[in-house]
């Protein structure tokens, strides 16, 4: 009877591990998990040590994506606009660098420097938070809405703007517009968003 | 003037066929290719030159294009979605003597096109799907694919 108990057990685990890197990730409403990660600065940062934030901008980038390269001064020009209004930028590289070297941590710490980062740029090494965030892609931007002391709620889930290769050509700023309704406590005008992107690199399992 | 006429006719003809090779394309093209009935099944890749994943798994495609005449490939390239010189592809396909047949994606805004290959799809390449029109199965995939995924993918539309 045991052994009976045991292969079912074995085949109960085979079933639910299979094909386990497809995560659901979050929904918009969910709580997003706060983190406690790495920063190029040597120091962790966490959510919660936002004391005064009304919500996030939290993007997965990294250095070696040519979208992510497309992106980077439209990511710190957010920060600028958005931090003093209580809507701070958080990035997060979650490339395993031993698939992309350029994803290093020294690699990020002089991209943090050179392009004069004003924001945190994380490291998640073990990959869980991209995995609880359900991030795919880089830049993948989640803007959160801080609704008490410890609970942020997911507003909106997707691209940065509409048009990547050239952003005087862009017609929807998709993550602007979010940030603008929350500070206007008005409903976020389009919630979720899909881009062209790279893949974010995850470790062989 | 006959021979000029001819001279022309060849001149047209051989640049016809050199932009063949890989046609701009809009998103229709790619849901007439989904659609169409065919007995072959189709197997259709979202890379681009500047994705190295993409790159590496490219032989896999190219090998199931020379083996199978039960299969056609079509490789997508979405390289205008970030740049809108279409002469890095060009060049790409010349370098690697690709053989399958690639197409240029010439769409801008990918939030207009992406759920129309997949809806279960991010955008984040490689991408693939596979489409057997004659049992209407489809099967699509976002990740970097190993040698023997496709055989097996493939199988899971077959019957």
């Amino acid at each position: 009877m045991n052994a009976v108990k045991t292969i079912f057990a074995i085949a109960l685990i085979a079933v639910m591990t299979a094909g386990r890197p497809v995560t659901p990730g979050y929904e918009i409403g969910d709580t997003a998990t706060d983190f406690k990660l790495k920063n190029v600065d040597g120091k962790m940062v966490s959510l919660s040590d936002y004391k005064d934030a009304k919500g996030y901008i939290v993007i997965f980038d990294c250095n070696t994506c040519p979208y992510s390269k497309a992106y980077n001064e439209r990511i710190i020009a957010l920060n600028k606009k958005y931090a003093s209004k209580g809507f701070p930028v958080i990035t997060i590289n979650a490339n395993d660098p031993s698939i992309s070297p350029g994803d290093s941590f020294d690699e990020m710490k002089s991209r943090a420097k050179s392009k004069n980062y004003d924001f945190p740029y994380l490291m998640d090494e073990t990959q869980e938070v991209a995995r609880a965030y359900g991030a795919t892609n880089t830049p993948h931007v989640f803007v959160l809405d801080k609704v008490s002391d410890n609970e942020s709620k997911v507003a909106y889930i997707g691209a940065i703007d509409d048009n990547s290769r050239n952003a005087n050509a862009v017609s929807k700023r998709y993550v602007e517009d979010a940030v603008d309704a929350l500070i206007q406590e008005k409903s976020v005008p389009t919630t979720r968003t899909k881009a062209i992107g790279c893949t974010i690199k995850w470790k062989n399992s | 003037m006959k021979r000029l006429a001819f001279i022309l006719l060849g001149f047209c003809w051989l640049t016809a066929s050199a932009q063949s090779e890989a046609p701009l394309v809009k998103i229709q093209h790619l849901e007439k290719v989904m659609q169409t009935e065919s007995d072959q099944i189709q197997v259709i890749n979202f890379w681009a030159t500047w994705c190295a994943p993409c790159i590496k798994e490219l032989p896999l495609f190219e090998k199931l294009n020379a083996d199978r005449q039960d299969i056609k490939v079509t490789l997508v390239s979405v390289d205008i979605d970030l740049d809108p010189d279409p002469d890095k592809v060009y060049r790409f396909i010349a370098r690697k003597k690709l053989k399958s047949e690639v197409v240029i994606l010439n769409e801008t805004d990918p939030n207009s096109w992406i759920d129309k290959i997949d809806k279960s799809w991010s955008g984040a390449i490689p991408a693939t799907l596979i489409v057997n029109s004659s049992t209407g199965k489809r099967k699509f995939v976002e990740k970097e694919l190993k040698e023997g995924d496709l055989e097996e993918l493939i199988a899971t539309v077959k019957d």
